[in-house]
């Protein structure tokens, strides 16, 4: 059933990531519908244990560059989600003072420097992040998040070259959340249009070291992500990880809908388990799994997991209300902060 | 004072930079392009040999890579070598390096500088002798250095590596064995003041980077003449003196914008522009630009002279100018 050799602290603290992303991106949707903000935006419900674990993995002065697909990179980072949610509804209290909205946020104070909505985007800016890290001499690695259809731009390739060149210390994570997704033939969500049959033999071309994870296996994500953060602060040069899981029915369609709502009890109980997705949540659920896996490892009982899923989701609650009540930036601030 | 060439002060600016912050770092080493004046980079290449990094042609990574590494606290000089080939590296440069400090609310500093080689340099053609100035220019978020003289281009340097902004540093590649007055020490010169590099009563002419050179030498002809030209070098773009231009205006009543990028929504366009809008009522004649017409740069000797900016053409305009009644 698992990889799972992880201590209980371990464990419970990616849990503990996981259920507060969970939470934040069902507030998100929640928000949306409720019309409080206006953009497309991009949910990361199915892909909590890659983001839980691989951020797990990470210290607090690494530094973090991902891509549209963000939310769950800001709330698995710890980052307030006080600020993160009035961020995404273009609040003055926001992250960035209501300029970046879902599409951009950021949080340099916690060494989350950059949400890049071009895809590929950050991959060139994690490999150039590491390469500042590496001119100031320091131990410290980058890690990009991004999809597989980054893989498609030119920029991913040549930035996997000059890693590679310069030994530089980061870590790819390429989330591959295509599977189960329609792409754009059956009017969808796009998803990657490749010839090749392995993205790994992309990084794997230059020699970079690559690893293929199931990415809604906590054990088998955090394992890869120590080993690929070790082998960068001792000088042996970039990591690929691809983290496979199945699309969440509500990314499916070019607009998430809120397709399942979260039972964590559903965890422990499949009769629980009921309507069009649930097939995603028997099997592709990250945080059903997770929440199994904890009960059978001995590390929580059922009512405390149960117990960190009310206050999670209080606190997500307390977030969009602290949202909602955030003033909206000043017009007349428009013109701040364009140059330092 | 000595003098030195162009390419002398700017290997003179970047040695005493790296010398000055560990954090500042080369990337590309063929800054002074890749003539014969390369050979000026070798002392530096002796002296700092793990902090020049020559990388791969993958010019949209090399301009990301810089963008992150500022974002990380490092200072990154990046080379993009000739300028047309900047386009490729346009998503990072106006959708990462530019607008990055703004969308962090003024959370990251970006301080990066790229550098590049504009402008018709005889034989370049079409895919080597582009000006991105002015497209740059559209892309808010970046500073744009032009310099157009051996003491400029140093003190200019010295301030966009020490400046917590993207900065875009054009030169272009015919200044490059200009010699001029440079001091030996250390200075910088602040962005956003202009330069008056010859005093006039009679006409200002605006000028940047190489048509600087162009613009004085028919001033010489124009003196000849009776015509007093005033050439006015703003140096940056971003940020723009804009109180000298309107001052200059001021006194002599008259202006001819001379530029390398094309006429349409080019350098001279907005300059003429904001004297329009800010400066009519010392005007004493519509404004007049020689700008390069809105034609890809041709191979053929003569086919190229047609499209630059010569010294007749601005005499012409000057001509034009203080004709108008």
């Amino acid at each position: 059933m698992t990889t799972n050799t992880l201590d209980r602290r371990t464990s419970l603290s990616i849990f503990e990531r996981m259920l507060m992303i969970r939470h934040f991106e069902e507030a998100v949707i929640e928000l949306y519908k409720q019309g409080r903000f206006v953009s497309h935006y991009h949910i990361y419900i199915g892909q909590e244990a890659t983001g839980g674990a691989v951020l797990e993995a990470l210290g607090e002065t690494d530094l973090i560059c991902t891509t549209h697909r963000n939310h769950g990179h800001i709330i698995g980072r710890g980052c307030d989600p006080n600020r993160a949610m009035a961020e995404i509804l273009g609040r003055a209290s926001g992250f960035n003072g209501g300029r970046s909205g879902t599409l951009h946020i950021s949080d340099p104070s916690h060494g989350f420097l950059s949400t890049s909505a071009v895809v590929g985007g950050c991959a060139g800016l994690a490999t150039g992040a590491a390469f500042g890290l590496k001119v100031k001499r320091v131990s410290q690695v980058a890690v990009g998040f991004f999809g597989d259809g980054s893989l498609e731009e030119g920029l991913v390739i040549e930035s996997f070259n000059i890693a590679a060149l310069w030994k530089l210390p980061v870590v790819y994570v390429c989330e591959n959340n295509s599977a189960g997704a329609m792409g754009p033939q059956q009017g969808g969500y796009p998803t990657a249009i490749t010839a090749t049959d392995g993205f790994t033999r992309l990084p794997a071309a230059y020699g970079i070291h690559c690893v293929k994870v199931d990415g809604t296996d906590i054990g088998a994500v955090h394992a890869a992500a120590i080993e690929a953060v070790g082998r960068c602060r001792s000088g042996n040069g970039p990591v690929f990880i691809e983290a496979f899981t199945t699309r969440w029915p509500g990314s499916s369609p070019l607009w998430p809908e809120l397709a399942t709502v979260t039972d964590l009890e559903a965890a422990f109980d499949p009769a629980r388990i009921v309507g069009p997705h649930a097939d995603w949540s028997r099997n592709h659920d990250p945080l059903l799994r997770a929440a199994r896996e904890l009960v059978a490892s001995g590390h929580a009982s059922r009512d405390e997991l149960l117990a960190r899923d009310k206050d999670a989701r209080s606190r997500i609650a307390a977030a969009a209300d602290f949202a909602i009540k955030s003033p909206m930036p000043a017009p007349a601030t428009v013109g701040d902060h364009v140059f330092a | 004072m000595r003098k030195i060439s162009y390419a002398e002060a700017i290997v003179e600016a970047l040695r005493i930079s790296l010398a000055e912050d560990p954090c500042v770092s080369l990337v590309g080493s063929y800054v002074l392009g890749l003539g014969p004046k390369r050979v000026l980079m070798d002392p530096i290449r002796a002296e700092f040999p793990d902090r020049i990094f020559d990388p791969p042609t993958s010019e949209a990574a090399i301009v990301s890579v810089g963008a992150g590494a500022a974002m990380a606290g490092a200072r990154p000089f990046v080379d993009i070598g000739t300028a047309s080939f900047s386009y490729v590296g346009w998503s990072p440069l106006v959708n990462e390096a530019a607008v990055a400090r703004h969308m962090s609310n003024g959370a990251l500093r970006v301080p990066v500088v790229y550098h590049m080689l504009h402008g018709l340099r005889g034989g370049g053609a079409a895919q080597h002798s582009h000006s991105p100035q002015a497209m740059l220019w559209n892309a808010a978020g970046l500073e744009i250095v032009l310099p157009s003289s051996p003491h400029d281009v140093k003190g200019l340097m010295r301030s966009a590596i020490k400046s917590d902004n993207p900065t875009v540093f054009v030169n272009h590649a015919r200044l490059m064995d200009i010699q001029g007055d440079v001091p030996e020490g250390d200075y910088t010169i602040p962005f956003g003041r202009a330069d008056i590099k010859r005093a006039g009563r009679d006409v200002t002419v605006i000028a940047t980077s190489y048509v600087v050179q162009t613009a004085l030498l028919a001033a010489e002809t124009l003196a000849g003449e009776g015509i007093d030209v005033e050439v006015l070098d703003p140096r940056t773009l971003v940020p723009l003196d804009q109180e000298m231009i309107l001052k200059s205006v001021g006194r002599t009543g008259r202006l001819v914008v001379v530029d390398e990028t094309n006429l349409s929504c080019g350098i001279a366009s907005e300059l003429s522009a904001i004297v329009a809008e800010h400066g009519f009522k010392s005007l004493r004649a519509p404004i007049m630009r020689v700008a390069r017409p809105n034609i890809p740069t041709p191979f053929s000797r003569p086919l190229e002279e047609a499209i630059t900016p010569t010294a007749d053409k601005i005499c012409d305009a000057v001509r034009r100018v203080m004709a108008w009644t």
